[in-house]
């Protein structure tokens, strides 16, 4: 990375200090502040290329039959899109780039718990990434089993199933490693003064997320090695030629990936509750239900994994606990909107990009949970299931949360990183493009799965084909859209306005106290807890009491 | 591996907090419970849905191989104890020794498990091999999770190995010592877990008949 262009010239920051120069000094740095932007370099890379292969697949659902690929290249694709994105950039994305960057700063330390563990989670992370992409390059080509694995089409499929399989477990120990991290530093390296209720909300939701990366993770990561062990050795597991159980598979699958949603999703909830009272100027409302519904969240997401099983087989008496308790782990879901619908009501709310990216994330969010809720309630579900509905479902929660919250904190934590501010025309044209064609890429896809287009299928009816073609064409726009703002984060890194000041957008958290961008060791004095992370007293007193 | 950078790491924050490295040790310790824990759902599930494959499996496994085996283990466990509060103590000797002896107990550990596997394979009692494709299924699947298991804990036995020979350099050299401990106690700690996995898995394959 070309550092000196993006902080000022000789200055005393974490982009010059150092003990190795060059690119050394980034790969085998333990600076929190590093690895964090290491992780976004790599992220993006992952990123674009994942949005290509989805790109390609919505390209060739554009006319039933054949448009520009085969049935097997299509295959390829969409295991790979779900692989690509889950596996580096979902699970990884918050945490790995803002938690790393921004979590010790927030309670006032100098670096995480274990700095050369959080080094060798990157490590992992890029090794996994390649391992998992390797099969590209292999006679045979790259896997075509879905980001699911299921089996026992995964231990027969003759394309390369393995590398995905051992990427993914690559994969889930850098998650742990972060986790396990995270969970220390928030434990002893709080700034004195700062208790657990002082934290901003943010550290709350990597809190969460950090408890279940290390208790969900080691599952899914043994039952892709079993997959492996049987197609390497032919050990008999869940092959049931051997007597094996592909329902068992799917149990253990889920046990983890369903409180992998949560990993995914409970940063970005977090980031969110960042941003809403700073361009809100509003103290955040139900600050400890706010933080107890991530607890809440990662403890009942943990025990609603059969209801991705729903027409296994399961017991009527099974399908009906966990149809319950998937409504259940609505409920933290739901409190955390009302908070902050309730903090923006009354508040003079500045529509930065930050803010724009919030307010889609809300409305794509709400919409994503309540047809969770009607994926949860077993009659639609047995209609539904497997269909566009679903996909549909996944990615207003996924894309249109999770993924929306991510460039949302992009924009509000990039003038700290970077030391420039974005741009805020194309930023805000990105966000408006962006919006309009996920909604258009994505809705349409509601419809179609109602009227039982089944996911994952590479060709279609002809009564389907107009909501496909309007949902092709929003993929246009959504791309260009995320082209724009790509491009737009990528120029105004190196040549935006430079933001000399701390605290460009009004934040009370301590992020906002250190230099820009922070040194080292992130603070020139020694941190002080002084005030909660939302205190907006001072606006939201009266306009005659107001200093 | 992950285990040595685990408390390798703490030592070198820039702060000491022995609590908080051990608090991380813990923590990936759990992660290796569950690790084993989806194993042993597994087994659970198979057992249930083949008990006389398991029965007919579990009578070909020596009990007298496995008993001297989890001893072996228990005793290593003890010495490793031993070391720490030797250190603690300041006999820097004699806790090296103790390292010393436990790496012992985990190297007959292996070589008993050894034969024990060897001898399986030469009676034909192996993946894919075809005296073993010919058995009932839930026998097929008592020896895929028999290897799996065993061979998952063998994989830790060694990385347990590597750990403490790491940490019996560092108290030779003199950087673990009386007064920082803590990487011999997570080392010690990773060991317990070798062991106490085994207390599970003895029974498992070895007694319930």
């Amino acid at each position: 990375m070309a550092t000196a262009t993006i902080a000022h010239a000789g200055g005393t920051d974490f982009y010059h200090e150092g003990a190795r120069k060059g690119i050394l000094g980034w790969i085998l740095s333990t600076d929190h502040k590093r690895i964090g932007l290491l992780y976004l370099g790599g992220m993006v890379v992952f990123f674009l290329t994942a949005m290509t292969f989805g790109f390609l697949m919505r390209l060739e659902l554009l006319t039933p039959g054949r448009t520009i690929m085969d049935p097997q290249t299509y295959n390829t694709l969409f295991t790979l899109h779900g692989v690509i994105m889950i596996f580096l950039f979902i699970i990884p994305g918050l945490p790995a780039v803002f938690g790393n960057f921004m979590l010790p700063i927030m309670i006032g330390a100098k670096d995480v718990f274990f700095p050369r563990l959080n080094l060798l989670s990157w490590w992992l992370y890029i090794v996994g990434g390649l391992v998992a992409l390797v099969g590209l390059f292999l006679p045979g080509g790259a896997t075509d089993t879905g980001w699911t694995f299921y089996v026992p089409y995964s231990i027969r499929s003759t394309t390369n199933v393995l590398p995905a399989l051992l990427g993914a477990f690559i994969l889930g120990f850098s998650s742990i490693l972060t986790g396990l991290n995270f969970i220390t530093t928030i434990h002893r390296m709080r700034v004195k003064g700062m208790g657990w209720f002082d934290m901003p909300l943010f550290s709350w939701s990597l809190y969460a997320t950090g408890w279940i990366q290390v208790l969900a993770t080691p599952i899914v990561g043994i039952t892709l090695l079993l997959v492996a062990i049987e197609r390497w050795f032919g050990v008999g597991i869940f092959d049931p030629n051997l007597g094996g159980d592909p329902v068992l598979y799917q149990h253990l699958f889920w046990i983890y990936s369903h409180p992998a949603v949560y990993i995914m999703v409970l940063p970005g909830l977090g980031a969110i509750s960042e941003i809403i009272p700073v361009f809100a100027r509003r103290t955040i409302f139900g600050y400890r239900f706010i933080a107890f519904s991530s607890i809440a969240i990662a403890l009942f997401g943990s025990l609603v994994w059969a209801h991705h099983m729903f027409t296994v087989g399961m017991s009527g008496t099974g399908m009906f606990i966990f149809s319950l308790l998937t409504f259940l782990v609505s409920i933290p879901s739901a409190i955390k909107v009302f908070n902050w619908v309730a903090t923006l009501y009354k508040g003079s709310i500045a529509l930065e990009p930050p803010m724009l990216f919030a307010l889609s994330f809300l409305v794509q969010f709400s919409i994503g949970g309540f047809t969770g809720l009607m994926l949860g309630a077993l009659a639609l579900n047995i209609h539904v299931q497997d269909t566009y509905f679903v996909v549909a479902h996944f990615h207003y929660v996924m894309f249109g949360g999770m993924g929306f919250a991510f460039f949302a904190a992009m924009h509000y934590w990039f003038p700290k990183m970077f030391a420039r501010m974005p741009a805020r025309r194309p930023a805000v044209a990105s966000w408006l493009l962006a919006t309009i064609g996920f909604n258009m890429l994505y809705f349409p896809m509601f419809i179609l799965g109602y009227m039982g287009m089944p996911r994952r299928y590479y060709d279609y009816l002809p009564q389907y084909a107009t909501l496909h073609q309007i949902s092709t064409v929003g993929s246009w726009i959504l791309v260009a859209g995320l082209l724009i703002m790509v491009y737009n984060l990528v120029t105004s890194a190196f040549r935006g306005r430079r933001v000399t000041e701390r605290n460009p957008w009004g934040g009370q958290t301590l992020e906002w106290t250190v230099p820009t961008p922070p040194p080292l060791e992130n603070f020139d004095t020694e941190p002080a807890f002084t005030h909660g992370p939302y205190d907006y007293s001072r606006y939201e007193a009266p306009k005659e009491a107001r200093p | 591996m992950s285990a040595t950078t685990a408390h390798a790491a703490g030592a070198h924050a820039p702060h000491r907090d022995d609590v908080g490295s051990k608090m991380g040790m813990w923590l990936f310790l759990f992660t290796e419970l569950i690790l084993f824990g989806g194993l042993f759902i597994v087994y659970a599930v198979y057992r249930f849905q083949h008990p006389e494959g398991f029965r007919l499996g579990a009578v070909e496994l020596d009990t007298l191989v496995g008993t001297v085996n989890t001893i072996i283990l228990l005793t290593s466990s003890l010495t490793i104890a031993m070391s720490i509060t030797a250190l603690q103590q300041g006999r820097k000797h004699l806790s090296l020794a103790l390292i010393g002896t436990t790496l012992l107990f985990a190297a007959a550990f292996l070589v008993n498990k050894y034969f024990e596997w060897g001898h399986k394979f030469e009676i034909g009692l192996y993946p894919g091999s075809p005296q073993l494709t010919g058995k009932p299924q839930g026998e097929i699947l008592y020896f895929g999770l028999y290897y799996v298991m065993t061979g998952l804990h063998a994989l830790h036995v060694i990385i347990g190995m590597a750990v403490l020979a790491a940490v019996m350099l560092f108290v030779a050299r003199g950087s673990v010592n009386k007064d920082s401990y803590v990487k011999l106690e997570a080392g010690g700690l990773y060991w317990h877990l070798v062991d106490i996995i085994w207390i599970f898995l003895f029974p498992l394959f070895y007694l319930i008949h």
